[in-house]
């Protein structure tokens, strides 16, 4: 009797986890069926399960566009070096800030803390970039967010967690404090790094509204402000009163486009996540949440 | 003595100069992009002029301030950004939970499975999930709207009625953070003590009230922390999703106040005005936090700081 209510429970927790999956993934799916047929098909909106007819026509696009391909390069730039910047500003403050003995650490950490909470805004902040003259540069776009309060504190409560014992043993050998976290702290903590460059990796492979405010040179775009135009701008311009008059085959090299650019531009973090799971699900995030 | 005093200070300083040294970047980064910037809110209370600059700009008072409660745009703005933070906060807010509790009971490589999948949204840039939402309830071509047709309905334009607008951002937020919000549960679920539950089922306790009694229980501390930081966020709700969003059509409903700030301050040079619309919205959400860490330190003990 007790066996078959065990069972029973079983039942209902695979069926709602199986019906969570199929909400989240019919959507993804949904996008890349769409991009790989035919794109009559797809307008007439007929593709809503399995793909109909075959055709990479969206994909070849997504080549020919000059447009899309600098927006591309650009991410790609803005995502290695900018996050090369992120680590190097926010990992060595963790570290600083996991040691008790530093004295002014609180002050530190007050300094920081009171960042995430309040801020000068919007429109300040763009004065300052502006007054900097980083308006409209690349630089601006790698800089922005270089630090994070919120991941400092994840990296100060990782580097907190680790054994003191190594780090005593090589100081007392004369090691300098910058040459034990380069030589022994840093090679340990591959999960936090592991985590680190995923979150500063999808902020920046992702970041939109940044580019929107302080890039006007269409040469510098990221390929988020590319997509708007592709995928949103376009779906508004179809729906208002000009929209009747598109030209048909334009239309269709836009619907065409639109989901292949969807999965060519959201295909590096998806491949990307899935490694570093076990590291964002265990360990580096526990106690963290609180500063 | 004094001078003695300083020279043990400095002594103290340069014995740990590595750890300054790590800690400079991060300074100098928060200095310029994030005080100099507060610094610069007094402009919400002057007529900014760029060649005067932040301090050497005339005083007004609360000019601005008057300005933007007096106008017409005030009560619709304050309405829409309540009303679409608020329903974000009661409506999404229990998703993860339930998520990470359903995960938990899971076992072995479906469970590994259904993990990752409900991740994956989190990955999709903003701009890709309204292009997903634009193209799933297009009038002409959408899944959404072939259904509704095939089923008898008449199709809806949901991206240009001002009706829907909080539905999409709501429940696409919901579809996008699930899982990725979970994990947090996730992770204070798999430091429950297994003891706890050898123990309730030999009393007999079945499942379901061992999730009752042991998991939730368990995981009210991080429930009450994330609960603080939404409420500190109310206000801030991602206007960078309300942007990509809205439509000359839907602008009614989604028009809110960093929308507002945008457009006012960055596309038409408002920036004085805007600046003060910005720390309005500011002031507001540092309160409720502060008001929210205070609640739940009296009646959960537990608090952000």
């Amino acid at each position: 009797m007790k066996k078959k209510k065990i069972q029973l429970f079983d039942v209902v927790i695979w069926f709602i986890a199986t019906f969570l999956l199929i909400i989240v993934l019919y959507p993804l799916l949904l996008v890349v069926v769409n991009s790989v047929s035919d794109p009559d098909m797809v307008a007439a909106g007929k593709v809503i399960f399995l793909p109909k007819g075959f055709n990479l026509d969206g994909y070849i696009e997504f080549f020919k566009d000059k447009d899309i391909l600098t927006g591309y390069a650009n991410t790609l730039f803005y995502t290695i070096f900018g996050t090369c910047i992120n680590l190097l500003v926010t990992v060595p403050a963790g570290y600083a800030l996991s040691k008790r003995t530093v004295p002014g650490k609180s002050f530190f950490m007050t300094m920081f803390l009171i960042t995430m909470y309040f801020s000068g805004g919007m429109i300040p902040t763009f004065l300052v970039v502006n007054k900097l003259g980083l308006y409209n540069t690349r630089w601006i776009l790698l800089i922005l967010g270089a630090f994070s309060t919120y991941n400092c504190i994840i990296c100060k409560s990782f580097f907190g967690s680790i054994p003191h014992e190594l780090e005593e043993s090589a100081e007392i050998d004369g090691c300098s404090p910058m040459r034990v976290f380069i030589k022994i702290v840093l090679p340990i903590s591959r999960a936090l790094l592991g985590v680190m460059v995923l979150y500063f990796a999808v902020g920046h492979w992702n970041s939109y509204f940044s580019a929107l405010i302080y890039i006007t040179d269409d040469s510098l775009q990221p390929l988020q402000i590319f997509l708007r135009r592709i995928i949103i701008l376009a779906e508004q311009a179809a729906k208002s009163e000009l929209g009747a008059e598109l030209d048909v085959s334009f239309a269709n090299r836009e619907v065409l486009l639109r989901y292949s650019t969807i999965v060519v531009s959201s295909l590096p973090l998806m491949i990307l996540y899935p490694f570093l799971q076990k590291y964002f699900e265990k360990g580096v995030l526990i106690g963290s949440v609180k500063g | 003595m004094k001078k003695i005093k300083t020279k043990k200070i400095a002594k103290i300083v340069w014995k740990h100069r590595d750890y300054y040294l790590m800690l400079l970047p991060a300074v100098i980064y928060v200095i310029i992009f994030c005080y100099v910037p507060m610094y610069g809110l007094q402009i919400a209370f002057k007529n900014y002029r760029i060649s005067l600059g932040f301090s050497g700009s005339k005083w007004v008072g609360l000019k601005h301030f008057r300005d933007f409660f007096n106008g017409y745009s005030f009560v619709p703005l304050l309405k829409n950004t309540l009303f679409l933070s608020l329903y974000q906060l009661v409506v999404s807010f229990p998703f993860p939970i339930i998520v990470a509790l359903i995960i938990n009971e899971l076992k072995g490589k479906y469970k590994k499975i259904v993990q990752t999948v409900l991740y994956a949204p989190h990955f999709i840039s903003t701009v890709v999930l309204v292009g997903m939402i634009a193209i799933m309830f297009s009038v002409s071509s959408g899944v959404v709207n072939t259904v509704l047709s095939e089923l008898g309905f008449e199709k809806i334009y949901f991206m240009g009625s001002p009706k829907y607008f909080r539905h999409l951002y709501v429940w696409s937020g919901i579809w996008q953070q699930m899982g990725w919000n979970a994990v947090i549960y996730i992770s204070a679920l798999s430091g429950v003590d297994p003891g706890l539950h050898e123990a309730a089922s030999i009393d007999g306790a079945s499942r379901m009230q061992r999730i009752i009694h042991i998991n939730i229980p368990s995981i009210i501390p991080t429930i009450m922390i994330t609960l603080i930081l939404a409420i500190g966020s109310l206000l801030s709700v991602g206007y960078e999703k309300a942007y990509l969003l809205q439509t000359e059509l839907n602008v009614s409903a989604s028009e809110i106040i960093s929308t507002y700030v945008y457009k006012r301050g960055i596309v038409n040079s408002n920036f004085s005005f805007s600046t003060a619309v910005g720390l309005f919205n500011n002031v507001i959400n540092v309160t409720l936090l502060i008001l929210a860490n205070k609640i739940s330190n009296k009646f959960a003990k537990t608090s952000l700081f």
